[in-house]
C-alpha cells in the first residue's frame, strides 16, 4: 500500500468516525426533540403530574429537580471551591496536595450506583433522613464536587500571581487577598464548574432515585421526598405509563441540559478571552 | 498586638481549609469504610472463593456466587472499549490533525455534549431503537452484551475524545514539522510520530471511558438483560455488578443487602484498579 | 465587586456553618416523629401495589385537602423493612410476610392475580402449570416443542425478592428454581414493555396491571378473572399488604379505613383488583390485630 493509498483510507475512516459520531449525537437530541416537544405546553410545565404521571404535567418533578440541585450545591460549592483555594493559595506542591488531588480523582471515578447505595442505607436508613430532599442532596453533592473542584482549581490558576503581589504590596492578609482579588477575578470560571455540575446532577438517575425517592408530590421541607425530572422520566418510560409525557420530559430534561452546557461554554470562552 | 491577633486569625482560616480540603478524601474514606464494613462480613461467612467464583446468586436461598457478574462487568467494559475505543479515537485524530481550528472549535464542544445526555435517555433509545434491530436481525432477546456495549461505546466517547484530544494537542509542533521535513504524509506522521508521543495520554483517555463503562447502573439495567448466566455469545444477556446492586438494592435485608455491599467492594477494586492505572499514565506523560 | 465578594464569601461560610451542625444534629434518629405531627404520612414498598396506592393517595387528598401522603418504590422487602424502622407509616408488599418479619401489624387491602402473558402475536392460549415450570426452570426452550414456531422463548422474571416473584415462585415453581438465564426485569410495567414488543416472550406480571400491550394466558384451561380467583379456581393470587409497626392511628387509620371502605374498595375492583373483605370474610377490627396475637 503506498503512502498515500493509506493516508485516504486512514483520512476516509477519520472522516467517517467523526461523522458518526456527530450523528449520534443529532439523532439523539433529534429524537427526543420531535417526539417531545408537541407535547410540551405551558400546562404540562406548570401543571402536577396526575393518575401517576399518565396524565397532567410535570411541575413537581421541575421542582424537585431544582430543590435537590440547590441542596447539593449549598454543600459542595463551599467544600469544593475551599478546596480549590486550599490547594492553590496555601500549599506547594507536596505530598498533601498529592493525595487531595489522588483523592479527588478517585472520588470522581467512584460509580453511582455506589453513591447510590451508600446514601440509601447510611442517610435513608440508618441515619433516619428518610427518602428526602437532604439525603439526595447529600448523596448528589458527592458525586459534583471533584467537578467543581477541578474546575475551580483550573479558574484560580489562571488567576495571574501578580493580583497576589499587589495585595502583599498593599499589605492585606492572604485572606483579604484572596476574598478581594483572587475569587472575584476567578469567579466566571467557579461558575463555568457549578454550571457544568448542575448539568451532571440533573441528568443522575442511579444516586437519587434511591436517596431522594421516587413520590410526585412536592417536596417542602428538607425531610420530604420528591421525584426528580430524570427519575419521572425512568418510570415513565421503564413502566410505560405514558411515552408522550416520557418523551416531553426527556425533552425538557435535554433542553436544559444542552442549554446548561452552551452556556458554560460561552462563559468559559468569554473567561478565557478576557484573560489573554 | 494586633499583628498577632490578624496573625492567629490567618491561621484559623488556614486550618479550615485544610479541614474542607479533606472533604473530598473524607467522603471517599466514608464510603469506602461504610462500604467495606458492611460487606466484609458477608465475604467472610460465605468465603473469598466461594463468592467471587460461584456463579450461583440466589440471596434469598443463600447463595451468593458473583463470578458470572465479574465476568459479565469485564465483557461488557471490553465491548464499549471495542467500540468506543477505536471511533473516540478516530475523532480525536480527525479533529486534531486533520480539521481546521474552526472545525474543532465547533465539533469538540458538540462531542461533550454526549456526556450531558442523561444515561436512562441513552437507555431508554437503546430499547425502543437498538434491541429490536439486534432482535430481528441477530437473533437472540435484544437485551444483549453487543447492545449494551454499543450504547456503553456511545457513553464513552466523550471521555475518551476530550482526553485524548488533549492530550495529542500537547504534543510540539515541532514533532510533527520534524516528520514532515522526512517525507511523512499527514497520517504517517500522527500514528509514527503524534500518537507515539500521546500514547500515555491515548492510553489514560482508553482507560477513564472503561472506568465510565465499568460504573454506568442506568442504562445497563435498561438494556442487558440481567440475566445471571455467563454470557457465552455477544447475543446473550447478561447482568453487570452495577446493575445487580441496582435491582435488589430495594428488597435487599440481612445476608442480601450486605452480598450486595459486597458486591459493591468488588466493584470499588474494578474501579479503583483502572484510576490508579490512569493516574500512573497521566503522571508519566507530566514527567515527560 | 470586591465588596460583592466579601459579602459573598461570608454567605458560603454561614452556609457552611448552617450546613454542618445541620449533618451532625441530625444523625439522631429522632425526626420519625417529626414527620406524624404534620398530617403528612409515607407509604413505600411494594411497586405492584404502588401504582393501586398513588390512585388512592390522589383520591384520598382531593377529598381531605389536609391529608399529604407520599407514595414511594422500593420493592416489598423494603415495604416491609421501612414499616419496621418507621422511615414510612405504612409499609406496602405484595407477598406474605416471612416467619420473622411477623412483629407488624398487617393489614390485607386487596388480592391481585399473578398473569402469566405472551405478545398479543402469540397463538398460545394455554399452558399447564407443569409445562410453565418446565419453561421457568430452563428444560423447554423452544417454542416449537409447545407447538408453536422454530424460535428460542425469551423467558422474563422479576429480580430475586420482588413479591410477585416470590409468590411466582411458591404458586408455580414449588421445589424448581427459576433458571440463572432468564431475562430479570425490574417491574411489572417493564415486563409488560418487553413481552409486549418481543413475539417470542413470556414472563408474569400483576393481573391488575395487564393491557392491552400484551396477552393473558389460561393456566390449566382456567383464564385469570376476578370470578374466577374469588372462586379460587385460577390459584395464582396473592395479597397486597398495607404493613403498620404501630397500632394505626390518625392519618394512617383514617387512610387505612378510606381504603377498606366500599368507596376504596371499589377504586381497587376498577383497577382489577380483588376486593379484600371478600377473601378475608372478616371486619377491619380484627386485621387491626398484631399478627402475632391473631395467631391465638
Amino acid at each position: 500500500m503506498t503512502p498515500k493509498r493509506s493516508e485516504h483510507i486512514a483520512l476516509g475512516l477519520m472522516v467517517s468516525g467523526a461523522f458518526l459520531a456527530l450523528a449520534i449525537l443529532f439523532f439523539i437530541i433529534a429524537v427526543i426533540m420531535i417526539k417531545g416537544l408537541p407535547h410540551i405546553t405551558l400546562r404540562f410545565l406548570l401543571d402536577n403530574p396526575m393518575d401517576m404521571g399518565r396524565a397532567g404535567g410535570i411541575f413537581s418533578t421541575i421542582v424537585s429537580t431544582v430543590y435537590l440541585l440547590v441542596v447539593s450545591l449549598i454543600i459542595a460549592i463551599p467544600l469544593g471551591v475551599g478546596t480549590a483555594i486550599y490547594l492553590t493559595e496555601y500549599t506547594k506542591e507536596g505530598l498533601i496536595t498529592k493525595i487531595i488531588r489522588f483523592g479527588t480523582e478517585c472520588l470522581a471515578g467512584v460509580p453511582s450506583i455506589i453513591l447510590g447505595l451508600f446514601g440509601f442505607i447510611l442517610l435513608v436508613i440508618k441515619l433516619g433522613f428518610g427518602w428526602s430532599v437532604l439525603s439526595g442532596g447529600i448523596s448528589l453533592s458527592i458525586m459534583i464536587l471533584p467537578v467543581i473542584i477541578r474546575t475551580s482549581e483550573e479558574a484560580i490558576k489562571s488567576v495571574p500571581a501578580s493580583y497576589r503581589d499587589i495585595n502583599k504590596v498593599l499589605g492585606g492578609t492572604r485572606w483579604q487577598g484572596i476574598t478581594r482579588l483572587v475569587l472575584p477575578s476567578a469567579a466566571p470560571g467557579i461558575l463555568t464548574g457549578v454550571i457544568l455540575s448542575v448539568g451532571r446532577g440533573i441528568g443522575e438517575t442511579a444516586v437519587v432515585i434511591f436517596t431522594l425517592g421516587t413520590s410526585l408530590r412536592i417536596p417542602f421541607s428538607l425531610f420530604d421526598s420528591g421525584r426528580s425530572m430524570a427519575v419521572h422520566f425512568y418510570l415513565l418510560a421503564r413502566e410505560g405509563i405514558s411515552m408522550n409525557n416520557a418523551y416531553a420530559t426527556a425533552a425538557v430534561l435535554v433542553f436544559s441540559i444542552l442549554f446548561i452546557n452552551i452556556l458554560s461554554y460561552y462563559l468559559m470562552h468569554r473567561f478565557v478571552a478576557r484573560r489573554r | 498586638m494586633a499583628a498577632t491577633a490578624i496573625q492567629r486569625k490567618e491561621k484559623l482560616i488556614e486550618r479550615i481549609f485544610l479541614l474542607i480540603a479533606f472533604s473530598s478524601i473524607f467522603s471517599l474514606f466514608i464510603i469506602a469504610l461504610f462500604i467495606f464494613a458492611e460487606g466484609l462480613p458477608l465475604i467472610w461467612k460465605v468465603g473469598l472463593k466461594d463468592f467471587l467464583l460461584s456463579t450461583r446468586w440466589a440471596p434469598t436461598k443463600g447463595h451468593f456466587g458473583i463470578f458470572a457478574m465479574i465476568v459479565s462487568s469485564f465483557w461488557v467494559t471490553i465491548g464499549a472499549l471495542l467500540f468506543g475505543g477505536p471511533l473516540g479515537l478516530m475523532c480525536s485524530f480527525f479533529l486534531v490533525e486533520f480539521a481546521s481550528d474552526r472545525l474543532r472549535a465547533f465539533i469538540k464542544p458538540a462531542l461533550e455534549l454526549l456526556a450531558g445526555i442523561p444515561s436512562v435517555v441513552y437507555g431508554f433509545l437503546g430499547v425502543v431503537y437498538l434491541v429490536p434491530l439486534v432482535r430481528d436481525y441477530l437473533g437472540g432477546p435484544g437485551l444483549s452484551l453487543l447492545t449494551a456495549s454499543i450504547i456503553l461505546g456511545i457513553m464513552i466517547l466523550p471521555t475518551v475524545i476530550s482526553i485524548s484530544v488533549d492530550a495529542l494537542v500537547a504534543v510540539p509542533d515541532s514533532y510533527r514539522e520534524a516528520a514532515f521535513s522526512l517525507g511523512a504524509t499527514r497520517w504517517q506522521t500522527t500514528y509514527m510520530v503524534t500518537v507515539h508521543a500521546a500514547r500515555s495520554g491515548i492510553i489514560t483517555s482508553l482507560v477513564l471511558g472503561m472506568g465510565r463503562a465499568v460504573g454506568e447502573t442506568m442504562a445497563v439495567i435498561m438494556i442487558a438483560g440481567n440475566a445471571l448466566k455467563i454470557p457465552l455469545s455477544p447475543l446473550d444477556p447478561l447482568r453487570t455488578l452495577t446493575s445487580n446492586i441496582a435491582l435488589e438494592m430495594g428488597y435487599a435485608s440481612g445476608m442480601h443487602r450486605q452480598a450486595l455491599f459486597a458486591t459493591g467492594i468488588v466493584l470499588f477494586f474494578f474501579v479503583m484498579a483502572l484510576n490508579t492505572i490512569a493516574t500512573v499514565y497521566a503522571r508519566r506523560k507530566r514527567i515527560k | 465587586m470586591s465588596k460583592l465578594f466579601s459579602r459573598l464569601s461570608r454567605a458560603i461560610l454561614l452556609s457552611l456553618l448552617v450546613a454542618l451542625p445541620l449533618a451532625c444534629n441530625n444523625s439522631s434518629p429522632s425526626n420519625g416523629k417529626k414527620k406524624q405531627a404534620s398530617a403528612s404520612i409515607i407509604i413505600a414498598g411494594s411497586t405492584s401495589v404502588q401504582p393501586f396506592a398513588e390512585k388512592l393517595a390522589e383520591i384520598y387528598m382531593v377529598k381531605n385537602p389536609w391529608a399529604i401522603i407520599n407514595v414511594q418504590g422500593g420493592g416489598s422487602t423494603a415495604g416491609v423493612r421501612a414499616a419496621q424502622t418507621g422511615i414510612a407509616n405504612i409499609g406496602t408488599s405484595s407477598r406474605n410476610l416471612h416467619p420473622e418479619e411477623k412483629n407488624l401489624y398487617e393489614i390485607p387491602i386487596a388480592y391481585d392475580g399473578i398473569a402469566v402473558i405472551v405478545n398479543p402475536g402469540n397463538p398460545m392460549k394455554n399452558l399447564s402449570t407443569e409445562t410453565l415450570r418446565k419453561i421457568y426452570a430452563g428444560k423447554i426452550l423452544n417454542w416449537k416443542k409447545l407447538g408453536g414456531v422454530d424460535h428460542r422463548i425469551t423467558t422474563i422474571t422479576r429480580e430475586e425478592g420482588s413479591g410477585t416473584r416470590g409468590a411466582f415462585e411458591e404458586l408455580a415453581m414449588e421445589k424448581t428454581e427459576i433458571d440463572q438465564g432468564c431475562i430479570v426485569e425490574d417491574s411489572n410495567g417493564s415486563v409488560r414493555e418487553l413481552v409486549g414488543t418481543d413475539p417470542y416472550a413470556i414472563g408474569y406480571m400483576s393481573f391488575g396491571l395487564v393491557n392491552a400491550q400484551v396477552k393473558a394466558i389460561a393456566l390449566d384451561n382456567i383464564m385469570p378473572s376476578i370470578e374466577a380467583m374469588k372462586k379460587k379456581r385460577y390459584r395464582f393470587f396473592r395479597p397486597f399488604l398495607f404493613l403498620t409497626r404501630k397500632k394505626p392511628a390518625g392519618l394512617v387509620l383514617k387512610f387505612i379505613q378510606f381504603v377498606l371502605s366500599r368507596e376504596g374498595q371499589d377504586i381497587l375492583v376498577k383497577e382489577g383488583l380483588i376486593p379484600s373483605a371478600i377473601i378475608q370474610g372478616e371486619k377491619l377490627k380484627w386485621l387491626l390485630q398484631p399478627s402475632r396475637e391473631k395467631k391465638s
